[in-house]
């Protein structure tokens, strides 16, 4: 197992740029999700570090190595295709032990090995069966034993569970967690769903347009995203925005919302005047008849132990994630209360979020 | 409630059935009734096959195939009966006709030339197709598109066009007559039809195949050998038989090019009327063997060329 460290990679299809000076690392033995809708250049940057795309600019070094002109096999990495890439003519025993075969491994050993592999991922009763009859489950776990078996340096998994059933997604999504608690392989995982990165990475990196958004726990996304797309792109539904105008102080605890005073984290940082959002959580919204940013109930949406509602305001409808219990009706005038300690500033024009003293905290974390 | 009964889309109703089922059955008969008539005749005696009216049933005799593999001399009633017992049934058979064999005829040399090169010209068509079909759907070919129709442009024509030309070349460098360069011929011919229908079905295959394989450590070449090769038969298959069908029927080439040691069956076939009046049997049954070995080759691969009409419709 080893580290892998992404240094100013780029990727451009003539005048298309894939990828844009990419930076990040995944430690050793770090569950690494690259999160992003699609055409945002995660899968590129997932097939560089595989070297199944040669970069245009940058570096790619696995374990301390620089391996970003070697060939795919000369890296010792492992990758599981989103569709699996089995090999239909070879029954599953063949198919997990074909890596094996290519090192010239002898057939006892490659025996051995493919059954130990087998039973990490119970398919053991599946090894002399066609491939071609496999359930969803089934066959993302022989492409799974596929790569494990080798145990390479790392493993690179492009969107492996798009093309399953919800159910077995749902398994599969704690199976690979488990899997990856027991084996600790550092792994790169490629998705375009939310729910997957954050039940299952250690970090992630946000990417739109060939950038890197923003890279850190999922924690951090969540709570504190650093621009307005993370923002939008991770939740669910996703964060409110409320636009709001002129500058910013350093030092200042409070803004003006639609006439209404709302307290926010303490600024950080001198923005000169220009168009901002102060963004929202759902969960951080609380009716109030006391509070002065009012709206009107559009709709409900009732979820068993909350209900995501719907509220008209002058600048657009919000949503808000309140206890089931409370009753409301459609045109409602309501006051709205948010938890000021968690909500987060942003400059509309760049999508960057203001600096305030919500981003301590994490700078403390991160040392602590 | 309405008086129209369902109506399925996807079952047919009987009448349909009927209607489809006469219309391949007539066809079929029409298509195959030539066929049947010359494997008839390759077993009527001569006087029998140009009997008027025709006859349809009559003694079977193999008299035909005894012609079409040996040579005869006609000898007097006398010469004959000097001669010792008939060796075997040929033998008996063309003595009454106050003829002698002489030697085995030419077809058995002429037929193992049309199996040598429709053969080989097959393979290597199919080689050389497969290779470059791979590469271009998977590597980015500079001006890709126009070598693809470039090659196809090679098809515009029919091959008789330049038909001058090649005997001249072939005259030059001394391929005129030679198995090799009836090989190299229909492989050029065949090889377009390959590239075109091998690439369809490579561009089917999807290449995370080949990807994986890399990935876990095996060359380009090994790759698409263990990988893309296997699940591209279907598709070889069909080229195969193509390319084949078109190789062992050539007459055009063959009649031009070839004369002595390299001429293929077709050209010979023809030939046997000149020898000795007109030996319709002895044409049925050089015909009828002719037939043979394309029809055991694609009984043989006829599921993969079942699925492969299809176009690569069908991978899996």
């Amino acid at each position: 197992m080893a580290e892998i460290r992404v240094q100013n990679l780029r990727k451009a299809f003539g005048a298309f740029v894939a990828v844009q000076d990419s930076n990040f690392v995944v430690e050793d033995g770090e569950f690494f999700v690259m999160l992003g809708p699609s055409g945002c250049g995660k899968t590129t940057t997932l097939r560089m570090i595989a070297g199944l795309e040669l970069p245009t600019g940058g570096k790619i070094l696995l374990g301390g190595e620089d391996v970003t002109m070697r060939r795919a096999r000369e890296r010792d990495i492992a990758f599981v295709f989103q569709l699996f890439a089995l090999y239909p003519h070879m029954n599953v025993r063949k198919n997990i032990g074909f890596p094996l075969l290519a090192q010239g491994m002898p057939a006892a050993e490659i025996r051995q090995r493919v059954e130990e592999t087998a039973k990490l991922l119970r398919i053991d009763h599946l090894l002399d069966k066609s491939v071609s009859g496999l359930a969803g489950g089934d066959r993302q776990r022989v492409a799974l034993g596929r790569a494990i078996v080798r145990r390479p340096k790392c493993f690179l998994m492009d969107e492996p569970l798009g093309t399953l059933d919800t159910e077995f997604r749902d398994l599969m999504v704690h199976e690979l967690r488990e899997l990856h608690n027991r084996i600790h392989a550092t792994t790169v995982y490629v998705t375009h769903d939310q729910m997957e990165a954050m039940s299952m990475a250690d970090k992630i990196a946000v990417m739109n347009h060939g950038v890197i958004e923003q890279f850190g726990t999922p924690r951090e996304i969540y709570d504190r995203p650093a621009t307005m797309f993370v923002a939008d792109f991770i939740g669910s539904p996703p964060m409110n925005f409320l636009k709001f105008g002129g500058g910013l102080a350093k030092g200042a605890k409070e803004i003006v919302v639609q006439g209404a005073k709302v307290a926010v984290p303490e600024v950080r940082e001198d923005i000169a005047p220009a168009d901002m959002a102060l963004g929202i959580r759902p969960e951080h919204i609380r009716f109030d008849d006391g509070s002065k940013l009012r709206g009107a109930i559009y709709g409900t949406e009732y979820l068993g132990t909350t209900q995501i509602v719907a509220v008209e305001t002058a600048d657009g409808i919000i949503k808000a994630r309140v206890p089931a219990g409370i009753h409301l009706s459609p045109g409602e005038q309501v006051g709205l209360a948010l938890s000021s300690a968690r909500l987060s500033l942003f400059d509309k024009g760049s999508g960057r979020a203001v600096r305030t003293a919500m981003h301590d905290q994490a700078a403390e974390a991160r040392h602590g | 409630m309405s008086l129209t009964t369902a109506h399925s889309v996807v079952a047919p109703s009987s009448n349909a059935k009927l209607i489809a089922g006469t219309i391949i059955i007539a066809y079929a008969l029409i298509s195959i009734v030539p066929l049947l008539w010359i494997f008839a005749t390759s077993f009527k005696t001569p006087p029998d096959s140009i009997a008027y009216p025709p006859k349809i049933v009559f003694q079977p005799s193999i008299e035909g195939y005894c012609n079409l593999f040996t040579t005869r001399t006609r000898q007097t009633p006398e010469y004959i009966n000097a001669l010792g017992p008939a060796t075997g049934f040929c033998d008996e058979t063309v003595r009454k006709r106050n003829m002698v064999i002489a030697g085995p005829s030419n077809f058995l040399p002429r037929f193992v030339n049309s199996l040598i090169i429709a053969f080989g010209s097959t393979f290597c068509a199919v080689f050389l197709g497969t290779l470059s079909a791979y590469g271009f759907s998977r590597f980015k070919v500079p001006l890709a598109d126009d070598l693809l129709f470039f090659i196809l442009s090679t098809r515009f024509m029919p091959p008789i066009a330049v038909a001058i030309p090649i005997y001249l070349m072939y005259r030059e460098l001394g391929l005129s007559d030679t198995a090799l360069g009836m090989i190299l011929l229909y492989t050029a011919v065949n090889v377009s039809l390959a590239v075109w229908l091998l690439k369809g079905f490579i561009d089917e295959i999807p290449r995370e195949y080949e990807e994986a394989a890399m990935i876990d450590g095996y060359t380009r070449l090994q790759a698409f050998w263990r990988t893309v090769l296997p699940q591209a038969t279907t598709g070889i298959a069909a080229t195969a038989i193509f390319c084949l069908i078109f190789a062992w029927n050539e007459y055009a080439f063959a009649a031009l090019l070839t004369s002595g040691t390299a001429q293929t069956a077709p050209p010979f076939i023809p030939t046997i009327i000149g020898e000795g009046g007109q030996d319709w049997p002895a044409v049925a049954a050089g015909t009828t063997i002719f037939l043979v070995p394309i029809l055991v080759f694609t009984i043989l691969l006829r599921k993969q060329l079942l699925r492969g009409i299809t176009f690569g419709a069908v991978r899996k």
